[in-house]
């Protein structure tokens, strides 16, 4: 199930067009598939231009999109508000000189890395991702951002999953999302 | 339109492209001439269809192309010795250089009559979204193995060791959609040509490729499969300093 967080007639067109993909990667987990919505030019512009609307104009010099599919809606939100696109990624893939930050996954640990000099200290930033569960990946970009002296104004996100209390880890940065969905762990 | 090869090479009159062919090729016949000559023509007229570079194709002195290729950081040694390796990520830190290579790219396909870009992972979600946005098309992820969630198919494709595969939802894109690929560089072109195998497979035409920075092999040697290639830059020496 998923509720709209408030009554912008542009969130019931977004919450369509999601797919939920039955137990990927593993049984049990509902997957909240953001590539239809991609695949409607006009709900995607509207997704991209809600963020927009919020953060144009509020001095924001970096958006942080955490990999993958954080580079798919951080990237326009960069362009169209006037900062810079950072990505934040997987353990080897930047090639410069990087910072790293470990998280904990439900089994075993994973890591995301940020290049060094990318941000610099004073700025105010933004985390995108398509979701947010636990808060475990937000968490460990947030910190590589403030790590670096970066102010983290808001995480952004697609979709919550209320039930797994990820707004809760984030330390009390605030945290703006466009979907809730209920219900999507069994 | 590809002239017919078989059609030409019967021709024995000496043509102007025969004769000079024939300074190429001293020892030959005016019809091996001919043939030669025919050969040369396609194989220069498909390379020029195959690897545009924007300077050469409506963006001589463009200033925004100098921007771009002085945003871009080379990174020697990376991921192995010997590789200097074109990064992007400093690109994206310039705004207007980052809004101007998407820029060149919506101007281009705008007037198309694009409804698919489909974009490489990983780089190519950093470029593809935003020109699928200003175009009104469709954008579609092409991913490695096992991240996508629903239906898939998948096209492997050569590495210098070994295979990789790209994986493309069953149903995004719709038999008849004119649909170009998108990746920050190009090489040999291998993880294009997957790009390219998917989306014909399910039917799509796809009208180019593009890329922010290509190799200048790819003029010649690219193993794309006969599409148009479409790229800004070439890629940067080390830099001197540091």
């Amino acid at each position: 199930m998923c509720a709209y967080r408030d009554e912008d007639p542009r969130l019931h067109d977004l919450k369509t067009k999601i797919r939920v993909v039955p137990n990927f990667p593993k049984p049990g987990i509902m997957f909240q598939d953001i590539t239809t919505l991609l695949l409607d030019p006009k709900a995607f512009k509207n997704t991209i231009d809600m963020f927009v609307e919020r953060y144009k104009g509020k001095n924001i010099s970096v958006v942080a999109g955490i990999e993958a599919r954080g580079f798919i809606f951080g990237s326009p939100i960069a362009l169209a508000i006037g900062a810079k696109f950072v990505p934040m990624r997987k353990p080897k893939k930047l090639p410069g000189k990087v910072i790293s930050q470990e998280y904990i996954l439900e089994y075993g640990r994973d890591c995301l890395e940020l290049h060094v000099g990318a941000v610099e200290h004073g700025e105010r930033a933004l985390v995108v991702d398509d979701l947010i569960a636990t808060g475990g990946t937000l968490c460990a970009a947030m910190d590589l951002l403030e790590r670096v002296g970066a102010e983290v104004v808001e995480c952004a996100c697609v979709i919550e999953l209320p039930e797994l209390k990820g707004r809760e880890r984030l330390n009390g940065k605030p945290l703006y999302v466009l979907v809730e969905c209920f219900e999507c762990c069994q | 339109m590809t002239p017919d090869i078989n059609k030409l090479n019967q021709n024995k009159t000496p043509t102007l492209c025969s004769i000079s062919s024939l300074l190429l090729f001293p020892n030959t016949s005016v019809s091996e001439g001919n043939t030669k000559a025919n050969h040369l023509f396609l194989f220069f007229s498909f390379s020029q269809h195959l690897a545009m570079f924007a300077e050469e194709n409506g963006l001589r002195g463009d200033p925004r192309l100098q921007a771009i290729s002085q945003a871009i950081r080379v990174v020697p040694h990376f991921p192995k010795q010997g590789i200097m390796f074109q990064d992007i990520t400093t690109l994206l830190l310039d705004h207007k250089a980052f809004k101007d290579t998407v820029d060149i790219f919506v101007d281009r396909y705008r007037d198309m009559h694009i409804s698919v870009v489909a974009g490489i992972e990983a780089r190519g979600f950093m470029f593809g979204p935003a020109i699928a946005l200003g175009i009104g098309a469709k954008f579609v992820p092409l991913r490695k193995p096992r991240k996508l969630p629903g239906e898939v198919i998948s096209e492997k494709y050569a590495l210098e060791y070994g295979t990789d595969c790209l994986e493309l939802h069953v149903g995004a894109v719709q038999p008849g959609e004119r649909a170009i690929v998108i990746d920050d560089l190009v090489a040999t072109g291998g993880t294009l040509s997957a790009g390219v195998k998917l989306l014909e497979r399910v039917g799509a035409e796809v009208v180019e490729c593009a890329c922010v920075i290509g190799v200048p092999e790819v003029k010649g040697q690219c193993r794309l499969i006969g599409k148009p290639l479409y790229v800004l830059v070439e890629p940067r020496q080390a830099d001197k300093c540091c």
